[in-house]
């Protein structure tokens, strides 16, 4: 059996940032396994800008920006294959992994970092209503269709959720000659950036439609028509609200899904974020195996997914150098009112690092609102936010001496403002 | 009084500009700077792809170097369809040159060995 | 001339073809679809009854047990994947224990092994049936069986052994002939001496079109949830409610390929290829089956769809003769109990009625096996190896979610009834119909078939002509 002291499972931005950290540690014995014939993973169809502002201080599209971290793993040596497509792994970190040039292999991994991303929902999980025509697609498969092959899937659109993959493929296929008639949005508010609701819709006057969606696709061969239509607070339909748009095409934006089908079969638990649930290391309930990036939560912002992804770098290589105790004082980290998900769940604070990261995001927008980070009744943290919502992810670092070791729950709430 | 999202990060603050053209609610200055241009000529990043001549990709992807006026988006767009780009071709290569007549060009994003 | 024009390539027109392979025959399938079963066949809860609920004295319940015993051989010959887990027919109030013993009595009628079973038992077969339950009939020869590949396989091996099989082309026109018919499709003309419609719901339209007919076959549909395959152990048996005049109600069961299946709901249709879905029906399909299963994992589904069953108005599959033409065979209106009953009616129309038109010779070279496929996860892991170094295209996995490899997808285009499609290929491999619905492997699976058949990846369709899921080139190009 090979043997590799770390072993990373998925190339994209996670991945590749996490080996390099790693690297840059002293961890020299790493592989990345990608399941692509490229490094870089989704950000090679992302091609609009964006990317970078926290991790460079400058704006580059996804190809760019990913290609500067695939250079760096180049310039260091560190070892990756591609195509090579991970189909276990075992609680005692034997990861098996398949490819036409190694065939089937085994590898004796010391330490695991996942990092294999996310799906994207699509028409089955969110079982739209009417006909089955073709014309259905994900706004990541248009964009993939779009970006790397050349293909429009349609020439009148209308897409479903305002994630921001639906409201740039408003864009792009608007530029490419298609017409976007509108965004219908299930909440009262958008799942997207501001910035794209600006630029990808008002730019060419698209119509975001709040608290509306879709209530029948119709077509027998080829999607001919859909319909939406207005819902109230319990998510009912309105009758009466109904609107026909005459289209050959329906986009759906309307969410992410961690890709832990590799941690499934570990029978480990998951969190709230449909990730594992994880400590301050980004270590799973397994020590040695790490998850970071997209396959723990979604997250808004590639630069954060690097920053996580370096975090479970730092885990895996204290780790790999048996400094970590996996034992002391530990804390349970909740989530209090109005906070949808806390990352990470556990803190053992003997084994952290001088800052401890928190990220969250709210249930629902909130403006005037006061956010407190307790370790049991004491206030740790308090964050004034004039205006907050899902959308947006929240990263709080607090310093590890602010730890009292005196109550074992650590809670995150929405506290509003009178 | 205008209000504006501004569009430079993916923070988003919301702009408010009087009649002077005094912007506040902006996080960075950047905010100021896209305010100002956002009401005398606004101006946009364009990213795109051209056609590639490559055995592995179909499509470049490119993006125009500095943030071109918003009338212009649609013009320098025809223009792109016109381009076929040869093997090699790296990051930051010029593409078009002064696109639609703006001074900007368009410069590939990705490289493209072969 | 042809010596016989199968009309349909469903389950029963593959399977009634493959019967007449292994006759010294010339034979025709004309298919309106761009796949082998792709209507009915495709659509239905892929169960393999065990035939106690039809009425005794019936073609239903005559057919649906001999196709029952017929099956595992079959499925070993074609492989195809069956397993007789046993169906267990669910009482939740003491009022249904009497309908209980009154279908083990008609169980008995139709030759079909039962057995009643106490609440105490139940729920220790079946942990997660509802404690309500008051009792159960277990049936242990009722089995699941993976649709896609059977009517396929079936079809493969008739083509293997010289029948020739048209797509795409539908059948406009029958004139009656001194000696047999001439059918007009939409493609050409063609003679046969014997006719046999399976035309599945169509089978009333064209069994109209050589004589006046005096029944119909409607379309009931039915909707159905897939489940992903975690929910591991939901339940072990196909599970049923008692059955009403409506059908065999709504089951929960698992399938062959290790998701879960729920429903099927049942309301006439006007348009007999009408398949949507609507929400209503779903949340009934769900009501019903959580009061047999309170813990189905309804965030995990996957997909919904729905298929329509051929109903004929005479309330009994229409097997026999046109009455003018006994070279005219209908076996049509084929609903539930269809799918386990369709071997045992190619069987039989083969040897009942084509027998009294044409000399039936046996084929010496006849085998009722197709090429074996690999199977990769029987595989242990050096037989794995063993066959990525003779091949390697097995090692390259193309869909994520189901572990399809390169290679598989490679065998089945080399195969006699290759898939010309997506939707075609996704029915006889898996690919994309995991819990991304083909979100990752899909341009991957066109890039295939396009290079396969030296045609433009926008030239590919997701399922029908017409249906291409990368239809526009953009900048200008011509494709």
């Amino acid at each position: 059996m090979i043997r590799h002291r770390l072993v990373i499972i998925g190339g994209g931005s996670a991945g590749m940032a996490a080996a390099v950290k790693a690297y840059e540690l002293g961890e020299k014995d790493i592989l990345i396994l990608e399941k692509n014939n490229y490094l870089g993973g989704i950000l090679n169809q992302c091609i609009h800008n964006g990317f970078g502002l926290h991790e460079f201080k400058e704006e580059l599209t996804g190809p760019e920006f990913m290609s500067r971290f695939s250079k760096q793993v180049n310039e260091l040596g560190i070892k990756y294959r591609l195509n090579a497509n991970v189909l276990s792994i075992s609680k005692d970190k034997v990861v098996t992994y398949s490819s036409e040039e190694d065939g089937l292999v085994e590898v004796q991994a010391d330490a695991i970092i996942l990092t294999t991303g996310c799906y994207e929902r699509n028409a089955g999980a969110i079982q739209i209503a009417g006909d089955r025509p073709v014309g259905v697609y994900t706004a990541g498969q248009a964009q993939l269709y779009l970006n790397c092959y050349g293909y429009l899937v349609g020439k009148k659109v209308f897409i479903l959720g305002s994630g921001d993959i639906g409201l740039i493929m408003a864009r792009r296929m608007t530029l490419e000659g298609a017409k976007v008639l509108g965004v219908a949005e299930l909440m009262p508010y958008s799942a997207g950036l501001n910035r794209n609701i600006v630029q990808c819709l008002q730019d060419f006057n698209i119509p975001l439609y709040l608290s509306h969606t879709v209530k029948e696709v119709r077509g027998k061969n080829r999607v001919e028509k859909v319909i939406i239509a207005e819902v109230d607070e319990k998510m009912q339909f309105i009758p009466g609200t109904e609107m026909e748009f005459d289209c050959d095409t329906l986009l759906l934006s309307v969410g992410l899904i961690p890709n832990n089908d590799l941690f499934n079969s570990l029978g480990i638990k998951f969190s709230k974020t449909r990730g594992a649930v994880v400590n301050q290391d980004m270590e799973t309930e397994i020590p040695g195996i790490f998850s970071a990036g997209n396959v723990l939560h979604v997250h808004d912002l590639v630069d954060y997914v690097v920053s996580e992804a370096r975090e479970a770098a730092v885990g895996a290589v204290k780790y790999l150098n048996n400094s970590t105790k996996h034992a002391g004082f530990a804390y349970e980290i909740k989530q209090g009112f109005g906070i949808g998900y806390v990352v990470p769940q556990v803190l053992n604070i003997d084994d952290a690092s001088e800052k401890v990261s928190f990220k969250f995001r709210v249930a629902k927008p909130f403006k005037d609102i006061v956010i407190n980070i307790k370790e049991g009744e004491r206030l740790l943290k308090k964050i004034i936010k004039p205006a907050i919502v899902p959308s947006e992810m929240e990263i709080v670092y607090l310093p590890k001496e602010l730890f009292q070791k005196e109550d074992h729950t650590i809670t995150v709430s929405v506290e509003e403002r009178k | 009084m205008r209000e504006l999202i501004c569009i430079n990060c993916p923070r988003g603050c919301r702009l408010k500009v009087d009649d002077d053209l005094n912007v506040t609610g902006n996080f960075c200055p950047r905010g100021v700077i896209y305010a100002k241009n956002e009401l005398t000529h606004p101006v946009r990043t364009l990213t795109s792809t051209v056609k590639v001549q490559s055995t592995l990709e179909r499509r470049l992807p490119v993006k125009s170097s500095e943030p071109l006026p918003k009338e212009k988006v649609f013009d320098a767009v025809k223009e792109l369809d016109a381009v076929t780009v040869k093997v090699p071709v790296h990051i930051g290569d010029v593409v078009i040159e002064n696109v639609s007549g703006t001074g900007v060009n368009i410069v590939a994003t990705k490289n493209i060995e072969k | 001339m042809f010596d016989v024009i199968v009309v349909g390539a469903g389950c029963v027109g593959a399977l009634t073809a493959r019967k007449l392979s292994s006759y010294q025959l010339n034979v025709l399938v004309i298919e309106k679809e761009n796949d082998v079963g792709n209507a009915t066949s495709m659509a239905n809860s892929a169960i393999v009854h065990s035939g106690y609920d039809p009425v005794p004295g019936t073609l239903k319940a005559k057919f649906n047990v001999l196709g029952n015993k017929m099956y595992p051989e079959l499925c070993r010959d074609l492989d195809v994947h069956f397993e007789q887990i046993g169906s267990l027919t669910v009482a939740l109030y003491d009022e249904q224990i009497p309908m209980l013993k009154e279908l083990a009595e008609r169980s008995k009628q139709n030759g079909v092994e039962v057995k009643l079973l106490s609440k105490e038992e139940v729920l220790e077969m079946e942990p997660n049936i509802s404690p309500d339950v008051k009792g159960a009939l277990l049936a242990p020869s009722a089995g699941i069986v993976n649709p896609f590949t059977l009517v396929v396989h079936a079809m493969e091996n008739a083509v293997d052994h010289g029948v020739e099989l048209h797509l795409n082309e539908e059948v406009k026109e029958i004139k009656s002939l001194q000696e047999g018919f001439e059918v007009i499709t939409s493609k050409g003309k063609y003679q046969t001496k014997v006719l046999i419609n399976c035309a599945g719901i169509y089978g009333d339209k064209i069994h109209s079109l050589i004589e006046p007919i005096d029944y119909n076959i409607r379309a009931r549909k039915g909707q159905y949830f897939v489940l992903d395959h975690y929910a591991k152990g939901l339940v072990n048996h196909v599970i049923f409610p008692l059955p009403s005049e409506k059908g065999k109600g709504i089951l929960v069961s698992p399938t062959t390929s290790g998701n879960y299946i729920v429903g099927p709901s049942s309301e006439w249709s006007d348009d007999k290829d009408l398949v949507s879905c609507d929400k209503p029906t779903l949340d009934n399909v769900r009501a019903q089956a959580q009061a047999m299963v309170p813990s189905i994992p309804f965030n995990q589904v996957i997909r919904i769809f729905a298929g329509n069953r051929p109903t004929p108005s005479t309330h009994d599959f229409v097997i026999g003769t046109a009455k003018q033409y006994p070279n005219f065979i209908n076996a049509s209106g084929i609903e539930s109990p269809g799918l386990v009953s369709s071997p045992a009616i190619a069987e039989y129309i083969v040897e009942t009625y084509v027998s009294k038109v044409l000399t039936l010779v046996k084929k010496d070279s006849w085998s009722g096996k197709v090429r074996p496929r690999v199977h990769l996860n029987e595989l242990s892991e050096s037989e794995r190896n063993a066959l990525i170094k003779k091949d390697h295209h097995f090692g390259r996995i193309i869909c994520n979610c189901e572990k399809v490899t390169y290679g598989e997808i490679l065998d089945e285009l080399s195969r006699s009834v290759p898939p010309h499609s997506v939707k075609a290929l996704k029915k006889r491999t898996r690919a994309g119909f995991g819990k991304c619905q083909g979100g990752f492997c899909q341009p991957l699976v066109i890039q295939i078939l396009a290079e396969h058949y030296g045609v433009m990846f926008s030239d590919i369709n997701y399922d029908k002509l017409g249906s291409e899921i990368c239809k526009y080139s953009t900048k200008g190009e011509e494709k």
